[in-house]
């Protein structure tokens, strides 16, 4: 049986239907109800819902065997996992963004408000840049319209969420998709099963890109 | 009984050592505390976390012990015989992710002096059957630091590009490695040659094979040392458990040759690290070789331990019109039985299976 963490939401729906065409179906998966965990014993599969950010934890403690999340949270959290497939689905990339015509000219300490505390440290870290970080949960493009911060270091997907505040991006950071991850003492010993599974979903997924 | 009251990790820790002093090695007692010089010089050797220090009475840096391995080599004198030494000991660090103070619990062994290839395959066989007296479901997977940065160093000896690539490693992280081959600008043979290190895995000699025709140059002569020490391996009791896999990679500012790290199944992490680390002993003044592991005790807390439903066999309730007589005898009578008994003045949280109640002076 290999337990699999999947992120609630839009993205994981479609990770599931990937699963689904692989030949892992779980059809009770479907059915609308309030429950966390479904399990298809005959292809020893057991899947649940967790919050997005949480997936890495769930398979690095071995609670799931793998788990599908963004790559945003790995870089940001680092867990100790193999990173087996990009699964090319959900992609985005962070971004430092600024009110429109922001210039920094390097004579201040900068102000970033962002979410991914750790991943904006190692970004300007790189480039010896002097900044104040502020770790904000939600609704960070407001932070340089209100003059909270300098710049912000976010997700951007299509980036009409930060043209409808009158930002721009300045900078990608690096690019993010989904990425399935494994937990390395599970690998071990339900090798078979995993790589199986890897191999069935990255030939759909090179199907689909032809 | 006695198996019944120790702790599963207290049993395997008995074990353990009984394993080592079989082999020889002598047990190594050491003092809590360590100036903590020995420690900033060798950070990156305790994997990220830090070092909990506090000042001795004359003002002096101290560190509540992090490692064990780093005291056993600053104490080992530069000779060239062979000391082997085991451990059981608590460490004390800071958690890298959580920033909390946490105690390790190590056992483990190290061979210090004159190491050969007999010492290399006797510490291999060591750690799996130190996992064999933890659980039969375990694997070994050993990797070759000689091989692999040999192998990295024929495709580019930029510092960078090496590092990520080791990261990629470690992860198993195929797509990644792809594109920072493409960044450093890596020819189409040898990112062929370097998929060879993400994909082998598994029995030694299915991966020997693979790796051969790869391993030209100063990665040959590292290979055939692989080659020989697997071929020892495959005839020794737990051939079926060992496992090459090079996403076993530990910092190579210290270790050189082998390493390995043991897996058990229900543990979802590592229980046992190890390898050889000639270079750590450079850094350290030392002139010559070193192997050894350590299985981490502590992720083996309430491992296959069975939960009982009860935490006494008989709760005796007593209270002050009660015979002390009659309750001492009651208590004496019970454990003679061999019942685990406790005496209380009211029901309290604790679980039993009986309840003898003694209030009011009547049984």
């Amino acid at each position: 049986m290999i337990n699999i963490a999947l992120p609630k939401g839009r993205l994981g729906e479609k990770i599931y239907d990937l699963f689904e065409r692989a030949g892992y179906e779980c059809p009770s998966i479907k059915e609308k109800n309030r429950k966390l965990i479904f399990e298809n014993e005959e292809k020893g599969v057991r899947y649940f819902w967790v919050k997005p950010s949480d997936v890495s934890i769930y398979v690095e403690r071995g609670a799931a065997d793998i788990g599908v999340c963004g790559k945003d949270i790995l870089a940001e959290y680092s867990p100790n996992v193999y990173e087996l497939l990009d699964m090319k689905t959900g992609v985005c990339r962070l971004a430092v963004a600024a009110k429109k015509g922001f210039y920094d000219d390097g004579r201040h300490t900068l102000k970033v408000a962002t979410k991914f505390v750790n991943c904006a440290k190692r970004f300007y870290a790189a480039k010896s840049r002097d900044i104040d970080i502020i770790h904000l949960n939600g609704s960070i493009e407001i932070a340089p319209i209100l003059g909270l911060s300098d710049v912000i270091v976010d997700i951007v997907e299509t980036g009409s969420t930060l043209k409808e505040n009158d930002l721009e991006v300045v900078e990608t950071i690096f690019p993010i998709s989904a990425r399935l991850i494994s937990n390395k003492a599970s690998f071990k010993f339900k090798t078979k099963e995993i790589e199986d599974l890897v191999e069935k979903v990255k030939l759909l997924l090179n199907e689909k890109e032809l | 009984m006695s198996e019944l009251i120790l702790k599963e990790e207290e049993r395997i820790s008995l074990s353990l050592r009984s394993l080592y002093k079989k082999y020889g090695y002598q047990p190594y007692k050491m003092s809590k505390f360590e100036e903590y010089d020995l420690y900033v010089t060798n950070k990156e050797f305790l994997v990220g976390d830090g070092v909990i220090t506090f000042n001795d009475t004359d003002g002096k840096l101290l560190a509540l012990k992090p490692d064990v391995t780093l005291s056993i080599i600053r104490n080992s004198v530069n000779a060239a015989d062979k000391r082997k030494v085991y451990y059981d000991e608590n460490v004390y660090r800071i958690s890298a992710k959580t920033k909390q103070f946490k105690e390790i619990r190590q056992v483990g062994l190290e061979c210090i002096g004159d190491v050969g290839i007999y010492d290399e395959y006797e510490t291999v066989t060591l750690a799996a059957a130190s996992l064999a007296e933890i659980s039969e479901d375990f694997v070994l997977d050993v990797s070759h630091l000689g091989v692999l940065s040999a192998i990295l160093n024929s495709v580019s000896e930029n510092r960078e590009f090496q590092s990520a690539l080791m990261f990629c490693l470690a992860e198993k992280n195929v797509h990644e490695a792809e594109s920072i081959c493409d960044s450093f600008g890596v020819s189409e043979e040898d990112k062929k040659r370097l998929s060879i290190l993400f994909t082998a895995y598994g029995a030694p000699q299915e991966v020997l094979e693979k790796l051969a025709p790869v391993c030209k140059g100063k990665a040959k002569a590292a290979f055939k040392k692989l080659q020989t020490l697997c071929k020892l391996l495959g005839n020794s009791k737990y051939a079926k458990k060992i496992r090459l896999d090079f996403s076993v990679v530990n910092d190579m500012n210290y270790y050189s040759d082998i390493v390995f790290k043991g897996f058990i199944d229900g543990v979802a992490e590592g229980v046992l690290s190890g390898g050889r680390y000639d270079k750590l002993m450079v850094r350290m003044g030392k002139n010559v070789g070193a192997v050894g592991f350590a299985v981490y005790l502590d992720l083996l807390e309430g491992f296959r331990e069975e939960k009982s439903a009860t935490d006494v066999d008989v709760l005796i309730l007593y209270n002050e019109k009660t015979s002390i007589t009659v309750l001492v005898k009651m208590v004496e009578k019970l454990t003679k039985k061999g019942y685990s008994v406790s005496a209380q003045t009211c029901k309290t949280g604790l679980r039993y299976g009986e309840c003898v109640d003694l209030r009011g002076g009547n049984v």
